[in-house]
């Protein structure tokens, strides 16, 4: 167990583990943030990470393991002591309060003198640009208002880190993208810490310093968007990321006259472009690369080159997905509108295994 | 990925152009006198019908005097209108040595009703705020047993509860009766409460908690200006519930401090002298009233207490 305080931390979560009853729901966790990092908390439903939150909010009482703040030992201290503001999914605004008392409210609270209050609502709501709302009730403020005012409560009270719960999934789709920006300008003017829970992968990608990917109430992967996007430690996080997600070929590694390669069904990859993480060993493995990193009838000469049928043709929009059957199993591939095939065409594929990524059959661990 | 199992080819949309062009068009007719409507308002008729003729007969015996009724015609409406049976009623009918009529039965039911009903629901509310938000260790257990409590019989608690108001020293006093009632009220107010501050969103608490907030702040600044409805509701639950009591009420006062039912009582079926039917229907409706108003003038209340109560987020 690691007793020192990292002095760059901000945030440090030591050996966390939460239990309700038999029921773990974080095991043994570890997470080092630093000063003024983005940090994006990404899991399926379930995974812990609002759990997690909760438990740095200190909202929830922890079975074990320590947190830090600032440095400051910050286990079994209350939320207000903690120095942390918190930005609901439902904005939690107190409906009976105008703006203005909302934002006060922890001030208020805590006894802060009425000018400080003034100040400090002032430069909250120019911030934010919130001025000319600050006299009405929640119930007369939009979805993107609210979430503002949410964000002005936090700011208000002058706090070290920031702490966001999925607080863009209840705007419509065109109103997260605006506030994602907002949150990321927000961020970059503050140069607060802040950790953002979201189950929306696009937040997290354009959001995030750093990423920690959760399942199951473990953190899988904790590194920067392009890492995990590109370099994915195991087959759980390589199929959570991506829209569409990546395909997987299932099939056996072997070492044979050529090098190492990967054989499934009828085909046989050369693997001599790949950059293995460990020593490969022969056995079931599956074989992944996003659809977009696969090259349709590009006429250039790739490692790994093949010809399929067109089963389905999937327009998006900006660009075209298209379905193939490689070797027996479900193959998509990423092209623009434009060069888009038409279902029954056959066509070559081509890649590089360089960007591809290999699991082992029985723990789906990046090889 | 696993959503994509079937690589199925789209079928081509169908014509949805084509329509039959002479078919209806706009809103669909609706008659008024449907054999539904006539079932619908003839049952609602009937029903309200029932319930009220009883009151009319109640409102037009009042205003009649001896001979009149004596008549017989229950349902004729007065023909001489007399408000001496109200008055004596309040005001002169008998019940054991005392002649001034309800009135005392009155104000002895409002000095019980009062304060029964704030300290009840003060109680109450709070209870439930903290078994809904703040789970105590044994918080389960103690709900349980004060949901049990809502089950279990008056009857069996009456004469355990006549010793400890004895050795109180509170038997046969308001104080005695205001705290028996404040008890037995509490089961199903902190279930009302509980269940409505539970359905207040967790995360509005969570928030005045990272705010700063404490137990009574939280309590007093956050969550009691939002329960204008369920505060309501408690209140004619109590309010109807305690002036309506008659077991409570003749079993721990004495008749001095009779509440205005057991009063009621006490008049209607005195055995001495003559029926006085014009008197008794007076009262009764006297002693009926305060529940009725407190429905008539609430009900209001209720319904803006709940449009006040509903914000989104």
């Amino acid at each position: 167990m690691n007793l020192t305080v990292p002095s760059s931390a901000s945030v440090s979560v030591q050996d966390l583990s939460l239990d309700f009853g038999a029921v773990s729901v974080l095991k043994a966790l570890n997470l080092d943030i630093a000063e003024g990092e983005f940090v994006v908390l990404l899991g399926p439903s379930g995974c812990g990470k609002s759990t997690l939150l909760n438990c740095i909010a200190g909202l929830l009482d922890i079975s074990d393991g320590r947190i830090f703040i600032k440095g400051r030992n910050v286990t079994w201290q209350e939320p207000a002591e903690r120095g942390i503001g918190m930005v609901f999914q439902s904005y939690a605004l107190y409906p009976q309060m105008t703006v203005e008392k909302n934002l006060s409210f922890g001030l208020r609270v805590a006894g802060t003198s009425k000018d400080e209050i003034a100040r400090r609502i002032a430069r909250a709501a120019e911030i934010l640009q919130i001025e000319p709302l600050l006299q009405r009730k929640p119930a007369a403020l939009s979805g993107g208002q609210r979430q503002r005012v949410a964000i002005g409560r936090a700011l208000v009270r002058d706090v070290d880190v920031f702490l966001f719960d999925e607080p863009l999934s209840n705007l419509d789709a065109k109103l997260r993208s605006e506030l994602r920006v907002e949150i990321k300008l927000l961020h970059r003017k503050l140069k607060n810490t802040m950790i953002y829970v979201t189950h929306d992968q696009i937040e997290a990608m354009t959001l995030a310093d750093r990423i920690a990917v959760m399942r199951g109430g473990v953190i899988q992967q904790f590194d920067a968007p392009p890492v995990i996007y590109n370099r994915p430690v195991n087959r759980f996080v390589a199929g959570f990321l991506g829209s569409p997600g990546m395909n997987f070929l299932e099939g056996r590694l072997e070492d044979g006259k050529g090098g190492w390669h990967f054989a499934a069904d009828g085909i046989s990859i050369p693997l001599s472009t790949y950059g293995f993480e460990r020593n490969p060993v022969a056995g079931s493995a599956a074989f992944g690369i996003r659809p977009e990193h696969v090259a349709l009838n590009s006429g250039e000469d790739w490692p790994f080159s093949m010809t399929a049928m067109v089963e389905v043709v999937e327009p998006m929009g900006s660009d075209t997905l298209v379905w193939l059957l490689v070797a027996g199993q479900k193959f998509s591939v990423r092209v623009s509108a434009e060069r888009a095939p038409a279902a029954g065409d056959t066509v070559t594929i081509g890649f590089d295994p360089m960007r591809a990524s290999l699991f082992d059959g029985e723990a789906g661990k990046r090889i | 990925m696993s959503e994509r199992a079937t690589l199925a080819m789209p079928v081509a949309g169908a014509d949805a152009a084509a329509s039959d062009l002479a078919g209806p068009r706009g809103r669909k007719p609706r008659r008024t006198l449907s054999r539904r409507n006539i079932i619908l308002y003839g049952t609602l008729f009937v029903v309200a019908v029932y319930y009220l003729l009883p009151l009319y007969v109640m409102v037009v015996t009042s205003l009649k005097g001896m001979p009149e009724i004596r008549l017989g015609h229950i349902f004729a409406p007065p023909v001489e209108i007399t408000f001496q049976p109200w008055v004596k009623a309040w005001a002169e009918a008998c019940t054991g040595l005392n002649c001034d009529g309800l009135s005392r039965g009155f104000w002895n039911s409002v000095r019980i009703t009062v304060p029964s009903v704030v300290l009840s629901i003060a109680i109450a509310s709070v209870n439930g705020y903290a078994l809904a938000n703040w789970r105590f260790k044994g918080a389960e257990v103690f709900f349980t047993i004060l949901i049990v409590g809502a089950f279990i019989p008056y009857q069996v608690m009456l004469y355990p509860i006549v010793i400890i108001l004895r050795e109180m020293g509170i038997y046969g006093t308001l104080t005695g009766l205001v705290l028996v009632h404040s008890i037995f009220g509490m089961p199903i107010l902190t279930l009302l409460f509980r269940n409505y501050f539970a359905s207040l969103p967790e995360e509005l608490f969570k928030a005045a908690r990272v705010d700063g907030a404490g137990f009574w702040g939280i309590y007093l600044r956050i969550m009691l200006p939002m329960s204008l409805p369920i505060f309501v509701v408690a209140v004619i639950i109590q309010i109807t519930g305690i002036w309506n009591d008659f077991l409570f009420g003749v079993v721990y006062t004495k008749p001095d401090l009779y509440p205005m039912t057991v009063q009621l009582n006490n008049i209607v079926n005195s055995v001495q002298g003559v029926k006085e039917y014009n008197v008794n229907m007076a009262a009764t409706l006297l002693t009926g009233l305060v529940p009725l108003l407190v429905y008539f003038v609430s009900g209001k209340l209720f319904v803006r207490g709940i449009a006040a109560g509903a914000v989104k987020g």
